[in-house]
């Protein structure tokens, strides 16, 4: 049928339902929605890890295949290094920038070395916001206490409290640095409230709130004339005889060389696993996200936490067929938008918390109350329009200008017709396990942001990214960074990697794929010539 | 499961699977209809490494030049945002090499009188309106420019928050100007400078100095698994 015809309903019934109210699930209902429907539990789509620091934990056969993976690196390369510093941050997003902006300002040498260029990363695309307890009615305590909810009660409490304490300081680093906060009338910031969230605690620049942050940040690694090695891709980490991370060594896509940087201290800022399309999902990760920096971290020694996890955001585009898996904001479901099925109706609290959220479109699309597109994709009604008639005409347009121009470009407006939607892959719930300083287990060894594990537990609530960036990204920095003038560059070997060779050889040998990935295999192989064509 | 065959969307360029003409930096290429730009490199075979990032629109990584079938206008696009059709034309934009000025945008004295020492060409502005229409984002970058000069800080930053600094509007134009360089700028001291200090932000990181939530924190992790289970079950 037509797309218009289908969306009738939404229209029709539009009315009745703001009407409506629908309660959040009780907690054991909810854990037996999740059970059955949200992919984390799909045991078809988990392995046991045969070796390493995480032996026989469970995760994705996707990424377990890549932590068992063998380096590209040959034992008898010569490690004379190209580059030497002090501190050595692995990333360009928000949390790598943060990191090396942090180092760079103690007086210590920093260099960021980045697979694509700067700033190309997740980050760039956050666009419901960071939360930060300013409120009066607010506090970190609450912050806290939320995060832990929406986490299962699995989060990492030290590195949660640390988080929610430092987020304010944050904020006011960001906002002299120019960054743009929504404001109220009085000049104080504005917040909206996010799913999962007792409070309204999103602090916001429209709906670019990490392109914002992140031109800033850019510009101020630029301004700070912080050496970038940019195209070039991590591949191995180095170890001295205690094994403690010594540097990395590199493979500049453009000219295809080795690179070796020895560093007293490294920062993995990496970021997440989308690329990896785990269980066959779309992803609204950017090119590079395909969990580099837990392959690296992995074969040096340090311990995953939680990697059994990963968010499917509820709301990735279905149609049209150009946008799969693009993000639609959940700030149009903090703004009211309802989820609505093929008969019109509600069927979850909109603001519940993501795995619910999507457990519950899994279920309805499943149960057959989905929408199908021809090309085979299913999904539910996002009633954008409803936004427009509770809060007024153009507010869609004035909240959300992002996603209108993004939906514009292929001649459908977002503030007159519903958006089909469906979970896409999102974000990793864990990583390598940090301290409050972000350091791993292995000496000298730092991880910050998305690929780091522990403080979201086994769900991240909306908003906790950014501020997960900023907050560990200077605490990696600065740690490392203090550490430098009282140490001594260590040697450069390749030792855990003979180690990690050995332990595999043991175990019937590595999983046979080279790793970490670097980029996804998108471009088309030649279809195999058949003998009379 | 059943699924009422009434819900479906018919996608004409689904169902036809027709194959289009189009060219790649000057070379022609059959391709699928309808699919992205930047998906159409993937699918000729050709490796991409620089001119894609985020493929969400709004990191400027892939920022293309086009054109249509008959048509003489180039045009500009995100490859990530933008489908193909049949006689199109593009190339992908290499890194344009713009200046871009060095400061420390907290010890500025004077931000409005400074954008004319670091960006000295930006007053020179000819009007030919080209930066505006080389905008994939429709910025309108020539008013965005003159409201610059003018001293209009705040309207530049409200004009240039969908900027993607993808840097289209600089190779055209004719006075020099990176126009996406000097909005930053002008951004980032409209925050920096211009925009009232939050005050219910001072007192919040105050009251976390102070110590004003020790109690509730001594209390809160103090608890076991379930007494901290049924407290956050409390939060309203």
């Amino acid at each position: 049928m037509d797309i218009h015809a289908l969306q009738q309903i939404v229209h029709q019934t539009r009315d009745a339902r703001r009407k409506q109210t629908i309660p959040k699930f009780a907690p054991a209902d909810r854990d037996q929605l999740i059970h059955k429907y949200h992919p984390d539990y799909r045991t078809s789509a988990y392995r046991s890890i045969r070796f390493g620091p995480n032996k026989n934990d469970k995760t994705v056969v996707e990424l377990a295949a890549l932590l068992e993976g063998d380096s590209s690196i040959s034992e008898s390369l010569d490690l004379t290094p190209h580059y030497t510093t002090d501190v050595l941050v692995v990333g360009g997003g928000g949390a790598g920038c943060a990191a090396a902006l942090h180092a760079y300002g103690t007086g210590a040498k920093v260099i960021l070395a980045t697979k694509l260029r700067l700033g190309d990363s997740n980050s760039v695309m956050a666009q419901g916001g960071m939360q930060i307890s300013v409120a009066p009615e607010d506090s970190p305590v609450t912050h806290f206490l939320d995060t832990l909810k929406g986490g299962h009660m699995q989060n990492d409490h030290e590195l949660l409290k640390v988080m929610v304490e430092d987020g304010p300081s944050i904020a006011k680093w960001l906002i002299e640095l120019g960054v743009l906060f929504d404001r109220q009338a009085d000049g104080n910031l504005h917040v909206k409230k996010g799913g999962g969230s007792s409070k309204p605690r999103l602090l916001t620049c429209s709906d670019y709130t990490g392109l914002e942050i992140m031109r800033v940040l850019k510009d101020e690694v630029l301004n700070q004339k912080i050496q970038l090695l940019e195209f070039c891709a991590a591949v191995e980490l180095l170890s001295d005889d205690n094994g403690h991370c010594t540097g990395a060594i590199f493979k500049d896509l453009d000219n295809h060389r080795q690179v070796v940087v020895a560093a007293k201290s490294v920062i993995l800022a990496t970021g997440g696993i989308g690329r990896l399309h785990i269980q066959g999902f779309p992803t609204s990760n950017h090119y590079g996200a395909t969990g580099d920096g837990l392959c690296l971290s992995y074969r040096i020694g340090a311990k995953l936490d939680h990697i059994d996890t990963f968010q499917y955001h509820p709301s990735g585009a279905v149609y049209p067929e150009q946008l799969i898996g693009a993000l639609v904001t959940e700030g149009i479901r903090s703004e009211g938008g309802h989820l609505v099925n093929a008969k019109g109706e509600r069927f979850v609290n909109e603001l519940d918390t993501r795995d619910v959220v999507s457990s519950s479109i899994i279920r309805e699309c499943e149960e057959g109350r989905g929408i199908r597109t021809m090309s085979g994709r299913v999904g539910v009604w996002l009633d954008t329009p409803l936004l427009d008639a509770e809060h007024g005409p153009g507010t869609v347009e004035k909240h959300f200008p992002a996603m209108m121009m993004q939906f514009e470009r292929f001649g459908i407006d977002i503030s007159k017709d519903p958006v089909l939607i469906y979970p896409t892959l999102h974000y990793q719930n864990g990583g390598v396990k940090i301290d409050a300083n972000s350091e791993t287990n292995v000496k000298n060894l730092f991880v910050a942001g998305e690929a780091s594990g522990g403080l979201h537990g086994r769900n991240r609530l909306m908003g906790n990214s950014l501020l997960d960036l900023m907050v560990f990204g200077k605490r990696s920095g600065l740690t490392a960074a203090s550490r430098a003038g009282s140490m001594s560059q260590g040697k450069l070997t390749l030792q855990h990697l003979r180690r990690f060779r050995a332990e595999a050889k043991q175990h019937g040998s590595s999983s046979g794929v080279i790793s970490p990935m670097i980029l996804p295999a998108y471009t088309r192989k030649e279809p195999e010539r058949t003998a009379n064509s | 499961m059943a699924q009422e065959d009434t819900n479906v969307i018919d996608q004409p360029e689904v169902l036809r699977h027709k194959m289009v003409t189009i060219e790649i930096s000057g070379k022609k290429y059959e391709v699928p209809e309808g699919i992205t730009v930047i998906k159409a490199l993937w699918h000729t075979g050709q490796e991409v490494v620089r001119g894609a990032g985020c493929l969400g629109g709004f990191c400027g990584a892939c920022a293309t030049y086009y054109r249509t079938k008959d048509d003489p206008k180039v045009r500009t696009c995100l490859a990530c945002q933008m489908a193909v059709e049949d006689g199109m034309s593009f190339t992908i934009m290499p890194p344009f090499p713009a200046r871009k000025a060095l400061y420390d945008i907290q010890s500025l004295k004077d931000p409005k009188q400074d954008l004319f020492n670091l960006y000295p060409e930006a007053p020179l502005c000819r009007n030919c309106n080209a930066c505006t229409e080389a905008c994939p984002q429709k910025i309108d970058v020539r008013e965005g420019v003159w409201k610059a000069v003018f001293g209009d800080f705040k309207s530049v930053s409200e004009m240039f928050m969908d900027c993607v600094m993808c840097g289209m509007c600089t190779p055209v134009c004719i006075a020099d100007i990176a126009p996406n360089l000097v909005a930053l700028y002008v951004s980032r001291a409209q925050g920096a400078h211009f925009t009232e200090k939050p005050q219910g932000l001072d007192i919040r990181i105050k009251e976390i100095q102070d110590g004003r939530f020790k109690d509730e924190w001594n209390k809160v992790l103090a608890m076991n698994e379930q007494e901290l289970a049924d407290h956050c079950a409390k939060v309203k």
